[in-house]
Formats: structure tokens, C-alpha cells, sequence
């Protein structure tokens, strides 16, 4: 695998530490949670000892707030696991839909925070590809975050991942501001490193409001 | 005391107001900046306790907002980060120690309550 190993690597360790401190973030908004209901419940039982009836209905609320944030942690652990894994090797098969998925859920945040809903249409098949998942993640990162700024009044950006005669496509629509973004050179540096690094094309239709990012079956070794 | 809790996570903030009221504290609470400065323009709080990461505005925005709408309010910042830079912005929109990061002991953010209204009190 070619490419320019200066950008990409600062590119990558940009994208590590954004993904990594957003993922803190939720992580210590699950505890903040469950340590307010943990609280809670401590207050129900000192009420309890001086007397004072607690409806047995107010527990049970809590503790299925407590549950619901212990799932919602284990997920979000499992999303950061599998993303510190993408390193492991240089070229991997990967479901591109379900690389797709897991950069949605990764920045779900970063979409909340600017008021813009993901909208990830699920493929008809399985969507396989060799590539380098690392860099595959930071790409699509990268388009990702330059569609939120695109998406108009609309403040949505539908995704789609999908098999191609030649490899596989992710598709990014409902871009209605990508006109009035001439100005901006994009892709730019770092997203022409990747680019290249993953033998992928980047197609914008600023007349329909898409972006297309296309892979070849197999990237390069 | 009357206190306004702004912060995305309705599971967060509505238990925490819930555990200020059995202490005697009235709270209200919101999940958005906007729905924060309509509050503040129709009652009067003593102190907004606001996550730094409110979706859209941004929590020192909202404060800065706040401000111009009711003077006398004092602000405590809560934060899942608690980094040094995170630290120094709160501090320079507020006092040294007016920033708790999540989670929060309930008895350290009541104190930091009493203090600032306190201070309001000694310096009208």
C-alpha cells in the first residue's frame, strides 16, 4: 500500500484521538447517569430508614435506568474496541456496510452536537472489500464530517454502502448546501492522501446533493 | 435556592433534579440551550448549572447568553472531558472552581451552590 505516509499518519493520530475523546465523552455521560441513579436509589433508602413509604414502582424505574445505560456502555465499549482493533493489519476483508455502521455510531455525537441526524439505509447484501480498515474508518470519517456542513436546512445526511461492478460505494445524499461550497477545496490534503493510500475515487454531484466515495474490490497490498 | 440544570442527557439532568428537590432544592431542567433562555426569561433562578457540550450553541455560549438576560445568575460548568484547556475556558467565564466533571458528587455541587450564592449575598 502506497501513499504519503507524513499526512497519513497525522491525519490517522488526528482521527484516533477525535474518535477516542468522543468516546470518553459518552462513556462518562453512561456513569454520569448511573451514578445519579445509583444516588437516587441511596436517597429512596434513606427515606426508607426514617420511615417514609417509597413506591416500590419508583425502584423499579431506576433500576431499568441504570440497565438501559449499562447496555448503552457495553455498546459503546464494544464500538471503541473494534475501532482500537482496525490497526491490527494492513489489509483486511471487511463488510464495507458495517465499516459504514460503525463510523455512524462513532460519530453520532459529533452529528448531535451540530444538530444533524445520520440516516444509514440498510444494504440489500453483504458489501465485502479488501482494504486497509484504518484508513477505510478516516475516509469516510473525513466525507462524513464535511456532509454534516453540507446538509442545508435539511440537517440530515443519508448514507448508503453498496456493492459495484468494480468493488463497492458508499453513498452520501440530501447534501443540499454542497453547491455553495465551491469555495472550499475539498478533498484536500488529507483526504487525497487517503484517497490514494485506498486506490478509492471521490465523485461529488453538487447538482443532486451526493457524494459518491468508490473502492476497488481489493486495495493494493 | 432555585436552581436551572442544562445539560443533552434528559436521563442526567432529570435525576439530578429530582435528587435536589428531596434536598430541599427546587430545580428545573432542560436539555437545550434554547429552551434554557426562554426559562430565564420567564422565572428567576439563582444559579444554571450547564454542561460545557450543549448540542448547537455550546455551553460557554449559552452562559455568555444567559448572562445578558439575567445578570445576577451564577454558573457552575459540568463536563465529561475535564481537560486542562477545558478548564481554563470555564474558568475565565466563571471563577477557579465554579467546573465539576461527571460524574458529580451531589454534596459537592450543593456546596458549590451555597458558595456562589453566598458571594452574591457578601458582594450585591
Amino acid at each position: 500500500m502506497s501513499g504519503n505516509w507524513e499526512i497519513l499518519g497525522e491525519t490517522g493520530l488526528r482521527f484516533f484521538g477525535k474518535m477516542s475523546a468522543s468516546i470518553s465523552h459518552e462513556i462518562k455521560n453512561v456513569m454520569a447517569i448511573i451514578n445519579e441513579n445509583a444516588g437516587l436509589l441511596e436517597d429512596f433508602t434513606v427515606m426508607a430508614e426514617k420511615g417514609m413509604p417509597i413506591d416500590p414502582q419508583r425502584l423499579k424505574t431506576r433500576a431499568a435506568m441504570i440497565m438501559k445505560q449499562i447496555r448503552r456502555g457495553d455498546e459503546i465499549i464494544r464500538g471503541m474496541n473494534r475501532f482500537a482493533h482496525s490497526v491490527d493489519e494492513p489489509l483486511q476483508q471487511v463488510d464495507l456496510s458495517d465499516t459504514l455502521s460503525l463510523v455512524v455510531a462513532l460519530s453520532s455525537r459529533f452529528a448531535f452536537m451540530r444538530g444533524v441526524t445520520l440516516e444509514l439505509e440498510p444494504p440489500s447484501t453483504q458489501v465485502p472489500i479488501i482494504t486497509n480498515p484504518f484508513f477505510l474508518q478516516n475516509l469516510i470519517w473525513l466525507c462524513l464530517d464535511f456532509a454534516m456542513g453540507s446538509t442545508g436546512a435539511g440537517k440530515a445526511v443519508v448514507l448508503k454502502a453498496e456493492k459495484t461492478e468494480r468493488g463497492a460505494k458508499i453513498q452520501f445524499s440530501k447534501l443540499q448546501d454542497l453547491g455553495r461550497r465551491e469555495a472550499e477545496s475539498f478533498p484536500g490534503e488529507r483526504e487525497t492522501a487517503l484517497l490514494q493510500a485506498l486506490k478509492a475515487g471521490l465523485v461529488i454531484r453538487k447538482e443532486l446533493g451526493e457524494m459518491h466515495l468508490t473502492f476497488p474490490a481489493q486495495a493494493e497490498r | 435556592m432555585k436552581v436551572l440544570l442544562v445539560d443533552d442527557e434528559h436521563e442526567l439532568v432529570s435525576t439530578l433534579a429530582e435528587r435536589l428537590s428531596l434536598r430541599g432544592i427546587q430545580a428545573d431542567w432542560t436539555v437545550s440551550g434554547e429552551d434554557a433562555l426562554n426559562l430565564v426569561e420567564n422565572h428567576t433562578y439563582d444559579v444554571a448549572v450547564l454542561d460545557v457540550k450543549i448540542p448547537r450553541i455550546g455551553g460557554l455560549e449559552l452562559k455568555r447568553k444567559l448572562h445578558v438576560k439575567a445578570p445576577a445568575l451564577k454558573f457552575i460548568f459540568m463536563t465529561g472531558h475535564g481537560s486542562e484547556e477545558e478548564f481554563r475556558r470555564c474558568a475565565a467565564e466563571t471563577k477557579e472552581g465554579c467546573y465539576l466533571v461527571k460524574p458529580v458528587n451531589i454534596e459537592d455541587l450543593i456546596q458549590k451552590m451555597h458558595d456562589l450564592i453566598r458571594e452574591r449575598e457578601d458582594r450585591p
